[in-house]
């Protein structure tokens, strides 16, 4: 009963977040808001047993991209003036084919049967042990390949970055 | 903590749905090329949020395997975009994202 209602909490909170993420003015509320969107999908990952995920989407989230976001924010100096506006009918066309798409994301998905769910649902998949196990075991290979990933987005970010490029 | 015993997994997708497309909206709504990243994050989030509550309710390891490297790819994303945008902020000396429609018909 108390996870429910978490659960509920956590919806509320992701759901109403994300729409100031989207709709104030000053981007660095955005950030912030976005910021407070992840911890609760991190208590969404608590909930659904899944800790390791969970610590990972805020250390890496939380505690990397947001960084670098509010970085950027502070570095350009974005605040409410300097805020390009959009015209009303773009705006209005904009949250319509927006809604459009939620509501037929959700008249697909609503009817679907979720017949193979499995009553011995194993509690443990999302510990740390097991996801180490499969990680190392049978994705050894694309784990190796994203850190070249890695490599490449950092050659990337430092050769964009410079100040010419001849 | 039985949290498959109470909530649907309908409740889920129900969720997961209306993040992805509050994301639309904004990447649709906005004009700030950092704000529009910022809302494609959430996209991903949502599409995240979904694995795992599916990797969870079929007692599946894989999915959550998968999350892991859908993060890994935003991290590499959000740090080569970031450069990207300060690569147009110097250049146009905006993050408006209607100064770049050079391209456009």
């Amino acid at each position: 009963m108390m996870s429910q209602y978490l659960f509920y909490f956590l919806t509320f909170v992701a759901i109403f977040c994300a729409l100031l993420v989207v709709f104030s003015k000053n981007p660095i509320y955005s950030a912030l808001f976005l910021i407070v969107t992840f911890f609760a999908t991190a208590g969404h990952y608590f909930l659904l047993n899944a800790q390791f995920l969970a610590a990972v989407h805020v250390i890496v989230y939380a505690g990397a991209i947001m960084v670098l976001f509010i970085y950027v924010i502070m570095m350009l100096n974005l605040n409410r003036e300097v805020e390009p506006h959009k015209s009303t009918a773009i705006k209005i066309a904009a949250t319509v084919c927006g809604c459009i798409l939620g509501l037929v994301l959700v008249a697909a998905l609503r009817e679907t049967e979720m017949s193979a769910i499995s009553e011995y649902s194993n509690p443990g998949i999302g510990l740390i042990e097991r996801l180490g196990n499969v990680l190392f075991g049978a994705y050894m290979v694309p784990f190796e390949i994203s850190t070249v990933l890695f490599l490449s987005a950092m050659v990337g970010a430092v050769f964009l970055s410079k100040k010419s490029i001849h | 903590m039985e949290i498959i015993k109470g909530i649907p997994l309908t409740s889920y997708i129900l969720l997961c749905s209306i993040l992805f497309s509050i994301g639309a909206i904004g990447v649709l709504y906005r004009r700030n090329a950092l704000v529009i990243f910022m809302c494609i994050e959430l996209m991903l989030n949502s599409s995240n949020l979904l694995l795992v509550a599916f990797s969870r309710y079929f007692s599946d390891t894989n999915a959550q395997v998968f999350v892991f490297f859908i993060m890994a790819v935003a991290a590499a994303e959000v740090s080569v975009g970031l450069a990207i945008l300060m690569m147009v902020y110097r250049n146009t000396k905006t993050t408006d994202i209607d100064a770049l429609n050079k391209l456009k018909f």
